[in-house]
C-alpha cells in the first residue's frame, strides 16, 4: 500500500501528511462552527437577541475532530499495511465473495435468546427491582421498543421486502390510531373491535394513496409518499369538527382484559384472578399485547416471504424491468406489499392509542417516519432480527446515555442525552450508508434455494431499486 | 382587483425565494439524479449564518446602515452556506456514488435530520425573531382606502433574484465552468473521458447550490423576519415541489416553478383557507409528480435497461 512501508511502521513524512488532512478536516470543522456554533443568541427580557460566544465549545470541536481524524487515518495505514504483509488468496476474490463475514453472521442461538428476552422481560423487571411498580421504567420502555419493532417489521415488509421507499409510513399509524380513538370515543366500540378495523382502514388508506402513486420510480415515489404523510397529518390539525384539531382526543377508553378491566373494582382483572390490585397489571398485559402483535407481523411476513407473492416482492426489488417482461403485475404486487405495511401500522397505531389514552396530530410527523425508516435500514433492509436490534439501540440507546453517569460528569449537569439523539439518528443513518449500506445484519436467507439453504452476503441483494 | 394585485406582488416575491431554492435541487438532480432532500435544511442553516450575522454587525460594529450590513451579511453568508453544502457533499454523498438508487435518498434524509438538530442543539428550539429592517414601500395605487403596496423589501428581493438568475444564467451558459456542469448532467462517464474532473463540477454544483439557498435564506430572514430551527423542511419540500412543477434539471424550469408555487400559496391563503396552504403545496407536488412527471419545462426520461 503507498504511504507505509512492507514492515508495518509509518514513516515520518506520512505522519506529517495524516497530520495535514487533520488539520484540514479541522480548518473546515471551524468554518463550519462559524457562527452557527461560535455565537449563542438568547432571546433577552426585552424580546431582542442576545449574542454568546463560545469559542472554547468551537476550539473543542476542532480539537475533537482533528484527533478523530489522526486516529482513522492511523488505524486505515496499519490495516493496510498489514493487508499488504499477508497477502491473502481471497483478497482477489473478496470483492465477489458470497459468503458473510464472521462478524455479520448471526449466531443460530441469537433469536432464541432474543425471543426469551423479550417474554421475559417483565418478568425479570420485576424481580430485579422488586416488584412490578418499581420495574414500571423498564416495562415502558419495553413497550416502548416493541412499539418500533413492530413499526419497523411493518414497513420492512414495503421497504426491505418490495423495496419501496415509503416516507409517509406515519400516516398510517396515525390512521390506525385514529380509527381506533373515534371509534371508541364515538360509538363506545371495544379495543378488541377496533384492532381489526384500524388495520383494515390503514390498509384501505394504503390501497387508495398507494394506487396512483405506485408507478413512479423510486426517489418519486418517496416524496410522494411524504408529501401523503404531511397532507394526512395537516388534516388531522386543521379538521377540528372530527379530530379535535391540535388538541387531540383525550380520554380514549383503555385496553381490557379481553373484555375483564384493569379497575380496582369487584369486576376487574385483580379481583377476577384472585391477585391482589397493581395498576402495573395492565402495562404487563400492554407489554404482552405489543409483543404478541409483533410477533404476528414476524410470522405473516415469514410466511409471505414463502408464497409466491413474497417471492415477487422480493424480484420487485432486484429488477422491476425483468419483473414486468416475466409478466408479473407490477402495481398490484407494490400495491400488496403497501397495503400490508399500512394494515400492521394501522394495527400498531391503534395500541399506540389504547397505550396513551391520548393522541395528537404531534405525535405523527415525519420525523417519526424518519426514525421508523432508520430503524429498518439500520437493521439491514429485509433482515427481521436486523429490525429488532436496531429498534433496541435506537430507541433502548438514548435512554442508556440518560443513565450514565459519568457523561453528565463530562458534560455538565445540564446534559440531556435525548437532545442529541436524533442528532445522533441523523449521524448514523448517513454512517450506514457510507458505510454498511446493508445494515448491521446484512445476511440474508434466500427464499428459494436449491437443496441446502444458505445464508448470502447483503452484498448481492438489490434494494429499493423501485 | 386591489387585493388580487397585492397579492400577486406578494407572490411573485415569496416564488422568487423558492426559485433560489429549487435552483440547487433541480441542479443536483440534473448532475448526479439525486434528490437532495438536505437542501431545505442547508437554507435553514444559512438563515441562522445571516440572522447572526446580522446581529454581530448591528450590535456589536454598530453598523446603522442597512445596505451595508445587508451586502456584508451576503458576502459572509454565501462563502460560510457553500462550505456546509461541499462538506456535506464530500462526507455524505461522494462515497455513495455507484451505491444502490435509494442510497444517496435515505443519507440525505440524515443529512436533513442531523442539520435541523444541531441546529436546535447549537442554538435552541426557539423561535429567533430579529428586529424589522428595510421598513416602508412604495404605494402603487389606492381605492377605497385599500393601498396597494410594493415594500422596499419585496423590490429588493425581485431585484436580488434577477440579478443573481442573470448571473447564475451566464455562468451556466458561457463559461468553462458551466459547460463542464452541462457536460456532466448529459453523460458523466463521457465528459470524464473527455478530461472534465466530474468530482470537481459536482462539488461546484454543490456549493453552488448552496450559496444560491444562502441568498434565499437572507432575503427569507429579511422579509420574514423570524427563523427557527424546523424552518428548513417546509420551505424545502415547497421548493422541491416547484423544481419538479417546473421540469426537474431545468434552471428556468426551477424558477417558473418556484413563482407559480410561490402564486399558489399566497392565492390560495388569500381566496381559500390559510390553513391548508400546506395542504395545498402538498398536493400539487403530488398531482405533478403523479400526472406530469416530467414537469413544464423538463424532457420526459426514458428507462432504459
Amino acid at each position: 500500500m503507498a504511504g507505509t512501508r512492507r514492515d508495518g511502521t509509518v514513516r515520518g513524512s506520512d505522519l506529517a501528511e495524516v497530520l495535514r488532512d487533520a488539520g484540514l478536516y479541522a480548518l473546515v470543522t471551524l468554518g463550519l462552527c462559524i457562527p452557527i456554533v461560535s455565537y449563542r443568541t438568547d432571546l433577552s427580557q426585552t424580546s431582542a437577541l442576545d449574542l454568546t460566544p463560545r469559542w472554547g465549545l468551537v476550539a473543542g470541536l476542532c480539537a475533537a475532530i482533528f484527533c478523530v481524524r489522526v486516529a482513522q487515518r492511523l488505524i486505515l495505514m496499519r490495516r493496510d499495511a498489514r493487508r499488504a504483509l499477508t497477502p491473502s488468496p481471497r483478497q482477489a476474490t473478496e470483492a465477489v465473495d458470497a459468503t458473510p463475514n464472521a462478524g455479520q453472521r448471526i449466531p443460530s442461538l441469537a433469536l432464541p435468546l432474543f425471543l426469551g428476552a423479550a417474554v421475559a422481560l417483565p418478568l425479570v423487571a420485576a424481580l430485579a427491582s422488586g416488584g412490578l411498580g418499581p420495574a414500571r421504567y423498564w416495562i415502558d420502555l419495553g413497550i416502548l421498543i416493541l412499539t418500533y419493532v413492530m413499526l419497523g417489521w411493518g414497513l420492512n415488509i414495503v421497504v426491505g421486502l418490495a423495496g419501496l421507499l415509503d416516507l409517509g409510513y406515519v400516516a398510517f399509524y396515525a390512521v390506525g390510531a385514529y380509527t381506533y380513538a373515534l371509534l371508541a370515543t364515538t360509538f363506545g366500540l371495544s379495543f378488541w373491535l377496533c384492532l381489526p378495523l384500524a388495520g383494515l382502514a390503514a390498509g384501505l388508506w394504503g390501497i387508495l394513496l398507494g394506487f396512483p402513486v405506485l408507478r413512479l420510480r423510486g426517489d418519486y415515489l418517496a416524496i410522494v409518499t411524504l408529501a401523503f404523510g404531511e397532507i394526512i397529518r395537516l388534516v388531522l390539525i386543521n379538521w377540528v369538527d372530527l379530530t379535535g384539531g391540535s388538541a387531540g382526543i383525550s380520554s380514549i377508553p383503555r385496553a381490557t382484559f379481553f373484555g375483564i378491566p384493569f379497575t380496582a373494582g369487584p369486576n376487574g382483572f385483580a379481583a377476577t384472578f384472585g391477585l391482589s390490585f397493581d395498576a402495573m397489571h395492565r402495562n404487563v398485559f400492554l407489554y404482552y399485547l405489543i409483543l404478541a402483535l409483533a410477533l404476528v407481523t414476524n410470522g405473516v411476513t415469514l410466511r409471505l416471504r414463502r408464497l409466491p407473492i413474497g417471492r415477487a416482492w422480493e424480484a420487485l426489488r432486484e429488477d422491476e424491468i425483468a419483473c414486468r417482461s416475466l409478466g408479473i403485475n407490477t402495481t398490484t404486487t407494490k400495491l400488496t406489499a403497501f397495503a400490508l405495511g399500512a394494515m400492521f401500522g394501522g394495527f400498531a397505531g391503534s395500541f399506540f392509542a389504547v397505550r396513551q389514552g391520548f393522541i395528537s396530530p404531534e405525535s405523527f410527523n415525519f420525523l417519526e417516519s424518519a426514525i421508523i425508516l432508520a430503524i429498518v435500514v439500520l437493521g439491514g433492509m429485509g433482515s427481521q432480527i436486523g429490525v429488532a436490534i436496531a429498534a433496541v439501540a435506537m430507541v433502548g440507546g438514548p435512554e442508556l446515555l440518560r443513565n450514565l453517569g459519568f457523561l453528565k460528569a463530562v458534560f455538565g449537569e445540564g446534559f440531556d442525552p435525548n437532545e442529541y439523539r436524533l442528532l445522533l439518528f441523523g449521524l448514523a443513518m448517513v454512517a450506514m450508508m457510507v458505510w454498511r449500506p446493508r445494515g448491521l445484519i446484512s445476511v440474508r436467507m434466500p427464499s428459494v434455494a436449491l437443496k441446502e439453504r444458505r445464508a448470502v452476503s447483503g452484498a448481492l441483494v438489490r434494494e429499493g431499486h423501485g | 382587483m386591489d387585493v388580487f394585485v397585492q397579492q400577486l406582488i406578494n407572490g411573485l416575491t415569496l416564488g422568487a425565494i423558492y426559485g433560489l431554492i429549487a435552483i440547487g435541487y433541480t441542479m443536483v438532480f440534473g448532475i448526479i439524479g439525486m434528490v437532495n432532500f438536505a437542501h431545505g435544511d442547508v437554507f435553514m442553516v444559512s438563515t441562522f449564518i445571516a440572522l447572526i450575522g446580522f446581529l454581530i454587525l448591528t450590535t456589536w460594529l454598530g453598523i446603522a446602515s442597512v445596505p451595508l450590513a445587508l451586502i456584508v451579511v451576503l458576502l459572509v453568508t454565501m462563502p460560510l452556506t457553500a462550505l456546509w453544502g461541499w462538506a456535506i457533499e464530500r462526507v455524505a454523498y461522494r462515497p455513495l456514488r455507484g451505491s444502490f438508487r435509494l442510497a444517496p435518498l435515505i443519507s440525505a434524509i440524515g443529512v436533513s435530520i442531523f442539520l435541523s438538530n444541531f441546529v436546535q442543539v447549537a442554538q435552541g428550539a426557539r423561535n429567533k425573531p430579529t428586529p424589522p429592517m428595510l421598513n416602508g414601500g412604495f404605494t402603487l395605487f389606492e381605492r377605497d382606502g385599500y393601498a396597494v403596496t410594493l415594500s422596499y423589501k419585496q423590490c429588493l428581493i425581485m431585484a436580488v433574484t434577477v440579478i443573481l438568475l442573470a448571473g447564475f444564467w451566464y455562468l451556466v451558459q458561457r463559461t468553462a465552468f458551466g459547460r463542464a456542469q452541462r457536460a456532466c448532467e448529459q453523460d458523466r462517464r463521457m465528459a470524464a473521458l473527455l478530461g472534465i474532473d466530474v468530482d470537481r463540477t459536482i462539488s461546484l454544483t454543490f456549493v453552488l447550490g448552496a450559496a444560491l439557498a444562502a441568498v434565499a435564506g437572507v432575503l427569507y430572514l429579511l422579509y420574514y423576519g423570524v427563523v427557527s430551527f424546523s424552518d428548513g423542511f417546509v420551505p424545502g419540500v415547497k421548493a422541491f415541489t416547484a423544481a419538479v412543477l417546473g421540469g426537474i434539471g431545468s434552471l428556468p424550469g426551477a424558477v417558473l416553478g418556484g413563482l407559480i408555487i410561490g402564486l399558489i400559496e399566497t392565492f390560495w391563503s388569500a381566496y381559500f383557507s390559510i390553513e391548508y396552504k400546506d395542504v395545498a403545496a402538498f398536493s400539487i407536488l403530488a398531482i405533478v409528480l403523479i400526472f406530469m412527471p416530467s414537469g413544464i419545462l423538463g424532457r420526459a426520461e426514458v428507462e432504459k435497461v
